[in-house]
């Protein structure tokens, strides 16, 4: 016969056991990923990586042209973007106390946040890819521009309401017009967050594949016209995983580093950018 | 009531109501701010001393649900007219907050900021003014050669001098100071002390305090609020130690609040 | 007086900038609104042939011929759901346990690298989980795993048929798996972040009658921040219902409807990626497309009940992502 007190603790062991135990295998899969990747990625990242187009079947090649069209659609995606984002953050922060815009527009902007991004791709073919009548880099862009603006509206609007109010207050004071309120006051002292929020949505979108199935598309060759098929890293690991053929396999590998890489360091950064701000304010 | 009114008003307040929504935070309150002298709001905390301050320059109105009633003339001008332009009337009066509130940007554009809004100098017009603004906020020779830098990288003290740098410097005719010192240590409570005795030369102030002793330093005026209600307003050294009213005695003596 | 004049022109146009910047951010926050409209406008447009064409029995038809043109969305819509429902089984209970772990247990040393890690798992893109699965999992599942399956689960009397079949390494219960590992780390933080919004006065206080970690987890936190983690479950949800390149790779594609898990399948927004490009002919493209209205339906649906739980938590609290 347990006593009480000591069938309390053996099931707080067993619970805290339990726990311990789904950490660790929350971190194995991670260890696990990383360290398949970088057998795989490291072996397969040459030189020609970086100065090769895609090969087709049977021969070897590199996956410049797929990093070119992933960086030129990574980056129009995001100043298209931001702009907008900042500018709606700014509304629901700063202008969105009275009204009936501001609540809703919150909501639908997270449900957005996480709504499936292979519809935000159906959603550019349907109202640009179809209308222009080809595939285009501009598509491409314009589907990873609707994935960014949601994240910088909501880090935007996040920040912007950290910002004690007697700073609003002060400036308002002075008797300055609110656009200047905001811009040369709020949103400066919010700029630290707002750029971490830019940085972990261009991690985000500079690996999503599935908008850009159906709006870039691919280009096994160089291209730098945004108004044809572009080539990017995400859609040509996708092909070249699933083929039959060793080298593609391999070259896909290549990229899945080079993105996780790249993904990794901007959520790095972000952190590193936004806690250094964080301790001198 | 009737403290001998030895200058001319500059404000005169006349039937003020405010409200949070349905809640009456002031109630008929009636008093005229002295000009080129030093009024006091003093009582205990939710009295609505601060409230009758953020009036004067219609601070409330950046949130929904307050509103105001009444009159507070300026110069002759209704503050509270719908049709009052407040970036105007805001250039006019100026404030300073509780906590030190410097903008994110150099010292010296934090200054400019203000004066840019209205008025177009040369460089080296707002050079001079910047400099003037600091020397009268006595905080010039401890920022002198480090102008650009940051105004959040001062120390308490004096970014909230700068605070007060930056409002005069706009040239105000009415100077609002809602607690300045009550985040500030005590040499810097003393240094701002100082300040406001000087700058009263220049500027009408009303400054709201919870330490009576502060406003029996530095005030001519001093008004005790009290749930709303303007208990007694005179002369500062008549209402310390020969109050009319029964609760102001107690106080200013202690025996509450 | 000069002064006054010049006052005047400037406040006039400040009082046109202010109106113009005030107008220009709310016509991006009326931008987001009219985004959504367009998504639902343009995917209800796209998919009235198949409408037209099949009506209600598109939802529960299992044929999907693109040589008779004839569609339905059964398969794709249970795939779907199934991996979705896998994922969760798997991914509750860890997130669980690792949310206890960040926020009661780990020494505080650890406390914000583990958490950072976590956060940085929910980070890598989706495509390289879909890759690992594919070629590290499946192999390895295959051999090891779904043989023992067949042979322990496969032949019990109810259960069986759910886990018999061909040990191909692909199939229903690999991509729930595999979706399983991308959600918790998303999970877990969302847990963690509403853990974290308990007072530390009301855990001190049970503490402080004498009460296990356990018991503070289970009788002070959980019932604390219920609403919070259903929503932040509610969120996972969401994202395991929408996410195609983890489960594109390892699904098998196959339109049938098969009871065994271990039979290939697959879902709607897999059948996108793999046909859409592909397709040709109105009503193959237009079935698609309304295979993507569903699953926007779907999870519109969830994400809004997520958001609506999560926000009771947070109430007017800045709340988590």
């Amino acid at each position: 016969m347990l006593t009480l007190y000591t069938r309390r603790r053996i099931i707080n062991v067993t619970g805290l056991l339990v726990s311990m135990l789904a950490m660790a295998f929350g971190l194995f899969w991670l260890c696990w990923i990383l360290i398949t990747l970088l057998s795989h990625g490291l072996t397969a990242l040459t030189p020609a990586v970086f100065s090769q187009m895609t090969p087709p079947p049977g021969s070897t090649g590199g996956l410049l042209n797929a990093i070119a069209g992933t960086l030129m659609m990574s980056l129009l995606g995001t100043l298209i973007g931001t702009p907008i984002g900042i500018l709606a953050g700014t509304y629901l922060a700063e202008f969105g106390q009275r009204g009936w815009l501001a609540p809703i527009t919150r909501f639908i902007n997270d449900i957005l946040l996480s709504a499936p991004s292979i519809v935000i791709g159906l959603f550019v073919y349907e109202v640009y890819v179809i209308r222009v009548g080809h595939f285009s880099g501009w598509a491409g862009a314009l589907a990873l521009a609707i994935i960014v603006i949601p994240i910088v509206i909501r880090t935007t609007e996040n920040m912007l309401r950290l910002i004690p109010n007697t700073l609003r207050e002060a400036a308002s004071a002075l008797g300055a017009p609110q656009w200047k309120i905001v811009s040369f006051v709020t949103l400066r002292a919010a700029r630290a967050g707002i750029i971490t929020g830019v940085m972990l949505a261009i991690a985000r979108i500079s690996g999503e594949t599935a908008p850009l199935l159906f709006t870039a598309l691919n280009n096994q060759f160089w291209s730098a016209d945004m108004n044809s098929p572009l080539a990017n890293l995400p859609v040509v690991i996708f092909q070249f995983a699933m083929s039959p053929y060793e080298d593609w396999q391999h070259l896909a590998w290549a990229g899945a580093l080079l993105i996780t890489i790249s993904v990794l360091t901007l959520n790095i950064l972000a952190r590193i950018l936004f806690r250094q701000s964080a301790t001198t304010h | 009531m009737n403290a001998e009114q030895v200058t001319t008003p500059k404000v005169i307040v006349r039937d003020l109501n405010f409200f949070y929504g349905n809640y009456r935070a002031l109630k008929d309150i009636n008093l005229d701010i002295a000009e080129k002298m030093v009024t006091a709001f003093i009582g205990p905390s939710g009295c609505g001393k601060s409230t009758l301050l953020r009036t004067f320059n219609r601070m409330y109105q950046l949130y929904p649900k307050q509103k105001a009633t009444g009159q507070i003339m300026l110069d002759g001008n209704n503050v509270l007219d719908p049709k009052q332009d407040l970036n105007m009337l805001r250039a006019k009066i100026g404030m300073v907050f509780q906590k030190p509130t410097p903008f994110p940007m150099s010292i010296y554009d934090n200054i400019a900021f203000g004066v840019k809004l209205y008025e177009n100098l040369s460089r080296n017009e707002m050079d001079e003014r910047v400099e003037w603004a600091l020397k009268k906020a006595a905080l010039w020779g401890e920022v002198s050669d480090k102008l650009k830098q940051s105004g959040t990288s001062l120390s308490g003290g004096q970014q909230q001098r700068l605070c007060i740098a930056r409002a005069i410097a706009v040239k105000p005719q009415v100077l609002l100071l809602d607690e300045p010192t009550s985040a500030l240590d005590p040499i810097s409570t003393a240094h701002i002390e100082k300040l406001i005795d000087e700058l009263k030369k220049d500027f009408t102030i009303v400054i709201v305090t919870h330490n009576m002793q502060q406003a029996a330093r530095i005030s001519d005026f001093t008004a005790y609020m009290y749930l709303g209600d303007l208990i007694e307003f005179g002369d500062t050294s008549t209402v310390f130690t020969n109050p009319t009213r029964k609760e102001t005695e107690d106080y200013i003596t202690g025996r509450f609040g | 007086m000069k002064s006054t004049l010049l006052h005047q022109a400037r406040l006039k146009q400040q009082i046109w900038l202010d109106m113009l910047f005030r107008g220009l951010t709310r016509l991006s926050a009326f931008g987001v609104l009219a985004l959504l409209l367009a998504i639902i406008a343009s995917l209800v447009m796209g998919s009235m042939p198949a409408i037209e064409a099949f009506g209600f029995h598109f939802l529960v038809n299992d044929e999907w011929n693109p040589v008779t043109d004839e569609y339905g969305a059964l398969v794709p819509i249970v795939g779907t759901l199934v991996t979705s429902g896998i994922a969760l089984l798997i991914a509750i209970p860890v997130s669980f346990g690792i949310a206890i772990f960040l926020t009661e247990l780990s020494p505080r040393v650890l406390r914000r690298p583990l958490g950072i890690a976590i956060e940085l798992l929910a980070g890598i893109p989706s495509i390289i989980y879909g890759m690992w699965g594919l070629f590290v999992f499946a192999p390895l599942f295959a051999d090891h795993f779904e043989p023992w399956i067949n042979d322990h689960i496969g032949t019990l009397p109810m259960l069986g048929p759910f886990f018999a079949g061909p040990p191909m390494g692909i199939g229903i219960l690999t991509a729930g798996i595999i979706l399983a590992i991308m959600v918790i780390p998303f999970i877990a933080s969302v847990m963690r972040d509403v853990f974290e919004v308990v007072p530390p006065m009301l855990k001190e206080s049970a503490y402080g009658v004498g009460a296990t970690t356990w018991e503070v987890v289970m009788k002070i936190v959980l019932p604390f921040t219920r609403i919070g983690v259903v929503g932040g479950i509610m969120l996972g949800l969401g994202r395991a219902l929408g996410e195609t390149m983890a489960v594109t790779f390892v699904i098998g594609n196959a339109h049938e409807l098969s009871k065994s898990l271990l039979m290939p399948g697959n879902s709607i927004s897999s059948a996108l990626a793999n046909e859409f490009t592909e397709a040709v002919g109105e009503l193959y493209t237009s079935a698609l497309i309304e295979l993507g209205l569903i699953l926007f339906f779907i999870t519109f649906v969830v994400l809004s009940l997520a958001r609506l739980m999560l926000h009771k938590l947070g109430k007017g609290e800045g709340q988590t992502t």
